[in-house]
């Protein structure tokens, strides 16, 4: 078969996020990854939830399912407990992941499910005319904003960290070669991957713009070029990965640490992986033996005739009383 | 012989259960019929509950408002139970209990005792001690088997080598268990088996429990050598099983194939989620299968998530009661309009908000046609007993995958907690109809379409993850490829389309699966109901027909779409139309109305968080056939 190319991965549906969107090269991000790692198309399953992220799966030539508002986990999670074999990517907004799906967002990490969340952070409800997010930090107003937030921002890094994911990374909606690496790793990464992706709102986020995370109101004083607030966390020689039971506590702590770091320097990278803790799939297998090989939606329900496949004798024999 | 009745009660986690349990096998061992009500408070311990049994050589669905044999394990259940009991009857109670002052018992409620005092006031008696009570109704016959129950545990502790009073206590259920069946002289035999069947797993506990019940079957016996209350064995053939309500619900579910199940913790419909988890590992022709049984985070989760395994091909299903349907509603309208077979075994419960946590009602069959904004088809379906219970679990499936709607059974409380023996539950009597479901083979080299137009309605389905195709889902109005619309001309056909598969379903589905009728379809008077009523209204029209009155029912088993011109052709003919329904407003004779044009000419209406007796029904239903009932009768009968 012959490999696998961009365009394979696109549909011709109009594209209709702004121009200059930090949605498109999350986009192209995720095609590329796709493309590297050669996943056909009807493998992949895109979820999405309500925002302007949640139009991915419409431009996506794979099983795209947009769902509702805060909702896409869940509804991934169906599908890949049901269909293990499925390649599945949830994308997400902020308001929409953080928000009101905050609650799902946590029980992921707890599950340890074997997927990939990606999460559109650009600080603002889009498609409702720019309202703050629960990402926006305290204090901060943007030009469709009345007065300035009064809540003080989540940090989805440390949230995360905390429910338990077994990934997490952040990248830049404009390093389109750093977010494909980001998402590939989360894609082989076995267990709950998050991406946390810093995207510039054009429309409605004047603050966090692509100007501000490249440091062009910060010039150097030498060279009078700007300073880039973003770094990676390769580049410093951190190591989020765990490779022992007793590494947790510090590859934590150091995460944690990372996360925290905002303003004039912002991380990217991998923040913490541990492929050590057990995926949900795994603990299903535990209690039924060939879930993997005979997973709910591969079950064979009917007989040739229409009549039942399961024999439910035992069961029926456990409750007779004559 | 007749009916018996008998009464267990008790505070919560003293065994009530348990030894009601034993009591039903025990009786169902020896031949007999079996409908047992489970009562309990939303509370983990010490509250009242009780269990109700009625057992009888004849076939029953329902309760009444009776008990030949009251159990009591405190003095609070002789207080609340007391007027139940028969003429005749009897009460098993501790001496200690005698001298308990009424007033004084902390989990009477004001609201109980207020009622409790104007019965008194009735009577013109005025008690003080549970003794005083009691001598009242020693005088209508009843009989009193007081006896220290502390005198026979300590008699029991020194034969199984047990001195702690804190365990011995925890067998008061099977020394009131044991003084039942002395009273009525039961062969022990029935009643030791039963004991073993359910402590089967923990030989010494059969062992101990053997040897308290034995000393409380002798004690009475020596004691009361004289009863005159019987229950006594008959031979059978037949093949039974006893279940409660969840359960049914549950094996319907698997024979059906579902092989998702979700849920989120609530009473009552979590014990069916319990036994799946319990029983996942399956038989089935092609060697063994499984059902994953996932606990969410919340409702929301719970409907999304058996949405998306649905997505994949895999019969899949949630269970819930009112307050989590309230959250599953978002859910429930991206299933409707992405057109996913998902199944909701929605088990009612009375009232709004937390409203009654563990108590019956039948408020939410609006609720369930109506949920969610916008229009889209969905089927209602109600059973009306535990048999029904399982057939409709698995038939759900099929119409869901058959229209490609979500499916919500509505089952109730009095269903969930009902035990009954039932005639050994067929299988064989199942069919599974997968609808248009499309295969891999199917797609290769085509486009597919996943909501192209057809006559029906009916877009072939295609499960997510089938190799060589792809589709998209989205809760926006979409074209037939799944893509956003808001186009009108689009709008207008899909919505037609959608809408066109409840036409269908209206059309195809044969009168038999959506109503049951009973009795005199000519006579002049006709009952409509729906759900667990159903038992009652069937005994309460034995009890009519004896007394010279004809009746017909239909019990509406589907109530959307409703078969409407079948229930306009019955109820046209009949000149009293009489609805029964547990809710205030008459939500079914509503339906009725806007669907047919006909007005129900009376209402038997509960709400009391009761499920119904056949003799209030059968009370409210004989006032009607005399001409001497108002239009609106409110029953309020239990306790």
């Amino acid at each position: 078969m012959a490999a696998l190319k961009i365009q394979d991965y696109r549909t011709s549906i109009f594209n209709d996020w702004c121009q200059g969107c930090g949605n498109y090269g999350i986009l192209t991000s995720l095609q590329m990854a796709l493309v590297d790692m050669q996943l056909a198309p009807s493998r992949v399953a895109i979820f999405s939830g309500i925002g302007c992220h949640a139009k991915t799966p419409h431009f996506m030539n794979t099983y795209g399912i947009h769902t509702l508002h805060g909702r896409a986990l869940p509804f991934a999670i169906g599908a890949k407990l049901a269909n293990p074999e499925l390649e599945v990517i949830v994308h997400s907004g902020d308001g929409d992941g953080l928000g009101i799906g905050a609650g799902h967002f946590v029980h992921a990490g707890r599950r340890n499910i074997d997927m990939t969340y990606i999460i559109h952070d650009n600080g603002v409800y889009g498609l409702t005319k720019g309202q703050p997010s629960p990402t926006m930090r305290l204090g901060v107003k943007t030009k469709s904003l009345q007065k300035p937030n009064i809540n003080e921002g989540i940090n989805p890094i440390a949230l995360a960290l905390c429910s338990g994911y077994t990934f997490i990374a952040r990248s830049y909606c404009y390093d389109v070669a750093h977010l494909k690496e980001m998402i590939k790793k989360a894609i082989m990464h076995k267990g709950m991957a998050l991406v946390i992706v810093q995207q510039c709102c054009v429309t409605y986020n004047d603050i966090n713009t692509k100007e501000w995370y490249g440091g062009e109101d910060r010039p150097d004083p030498a060279t009078g070029k700007p300073v880039t607030r973003l770094y990676k966390l390769e580049d410093t020689g951190f190591d989020g990965v765990v490779r022992k039971p007793e590494d947790v506590p510090t590859k934590t702590v150091a995460a944690l640490t990372k996360a925290n770091e905002w303003g004039d320097r912002i991380p990217l990278g991998v923040f913490y992986q541990n492929e050590l803790v057990s995926t949900f799939q795994e603990r299903i297998s535990q209690r039924i033996a060939d879930y993997l090989t005979n997973p709910p939606a591969k079950q064979v329900i009917v007989d040739g005739d229409g009549k039942p496949g399961t024999n439910i004798r035992k069961l029926l024999e456990e409750l007779k009383v004559t | 012989m007749g009916d018996f009745f008998w009464m267990a009660g008790g505070p919560q986690g003293s065994g009530v259960d348990t030894s009601a349990n034993i009591f039903a096998r025990a009786c169902c061992l020896g031949g007999l019929h079996v409908y047992g009500k489970r009562e309990y408070s939303s509370n983990i311990k010490g509250m009242h509950s009780y269990f109700q049994i009625r057992a009888s050589p004849h076939d029953v669905g329902a309760m009444m408002d009776r008990a030949d044999l009251l159990c009591t394990f405190d003095a609070e259940s002789i207080v609340r139970h007391i007027w139940e009991v028969a003429p005749g009857g009897g009460i098993i109670c501790d001496t200690r209990s005698l001298e308990t002052n009424i007033f004084s018992i902390p989990t009477l409620s004001p609201p109980f005792l207020e009622e409790f005092r104007k019965k008194l006031d009735e009577k013109s008696i005025h008690p003080e001690t549970v003794n005083d009570l009691l001598t009242d109704v020693k005088k209508k016959g009843v009989k009193i088997y007081a006896f220290s129950y502390f005198d026979l545990l300590k008699e029991i502790g020194k034969e199984i080598g047990e001195d702690q009073l804190s365990k011995l206590t925890r067998m008061i259920n099977i020394i009131t268990l044991g003084a039942s069946f002395g009273i009525v002289n039961y062969d022990k035999r029935y009643v030791e088996k039963a004991i073993n069947i359910i402590f089967g797993k923990k030989p010494d506990i059969v062992s101990m429990n053997l040897i308290a019940f034995n000393k409380a079957y002798d004690h009475i016996r020596e004691k009361f050598p004289d009863t005159d209350l019987r229950l006594e064995t008959v031979k059978t053939d037949e093949e039974r099983i006893f279940l409660q309500g969840t359960q049914a619900v549950a094996l319907g579910k698997l024979v059906g194939g579902c092989r998702v199940q979700t849920y989120y913790p609530i009473t009552p419909a979590a014990d069916e989620s319990e036994y799946l988890e319990e029983n996942q590992i399956l038989e089935t022709e092609t060697g063994d299968g499984s059902i994953i049984v996932m606990q969410t985070e919340d409702e929301i989760a719970a409907i999304t998530m058996a949405t998306g395994a649905a997505l994949t091909g895999a019969r899949s299903a949630t269970s819930t009661s009112g307050p989590g349907f309230s959250l599953m509603v978002e859910g429930l309208g991206w299933a409707g309009i992405n057109e996913v077979p998902v199944v909701v075994n929605y088990y009612q419960r009375g009232a709004p908000s937390t409203g009654l946590p563990t108590r019956h009602g039948q408020d939410d069959l609006r609720f369930a046609i109506h949920a969610s904004h916008g229009e889209f088809p969905r089927i209602v379906l109600c059973s009306g007993d535990i048999e029904e219970c399982f057939y409709d679990a698995a038939q759900a499936f099929n119409y869901a995958e058959h229209y490609q709607t979500p499916v919500i059974h509505l089952i109730d409380k009095a269903l969930a907690n009902s035990n009954k023996s039932c005639r050994m539950f067929d299988p064989a009597l199942v069919k599974i109809d997968r609808g248009e479901l499309l295969k891999e083979a199917d797609v290769q080299g085509k486009s597919y379409r996943r909501f192209e137009f057809t006559d029906s309605g009916v877009s072939p389905r295609l499960p997510l993850g089938t190799p060589g195709a792809v589709f998209w889902n989205t809760g926006d109005e979409h074209s037939e490829n799944g893509h956003i619309t808001e186009e009108p001309m689009m709008r207008t056909r899909m919505l037609e389309k959608r809408m066109k598969k409840l036409d269908t379903a209206d059309m195809e589905i044969p009168i038999e699966e959506r109503i049951n009728v009973f009795g005199d379809m000519d006579a002049p008077a006709i009952i409509v109901s729906w759900g667990s009523p159903k038992g009652a209204i069937l005994e309460a029209m034995e009890m009519l027909k004896k007394d010279g009155f004809s009746t017909g029912f239909i019990q509406v088993r589907m109530p959307h779409p409703l078969p409407k011109e079948r229930i306009a052709e019955i109820l046209g003919k009949a000149t009293k139309k009489i609805v029964v329904e547990g809710n205030y407003s008459g939500q079914l004779a509503g339906i009725i109305r806007e669907k047919t044009g006909i007005l129900m000419d009376f209402f038997v209406l509960k709400w009391n968080g009761r499920p119904m007796s056949s003799d209030e029904v059968y009370d409210a239903l004989l006032k009607i056939m005399k001409g001497v009932a108002s239009q609106r009768q409110v029953l309020n009968g239990g306790s």
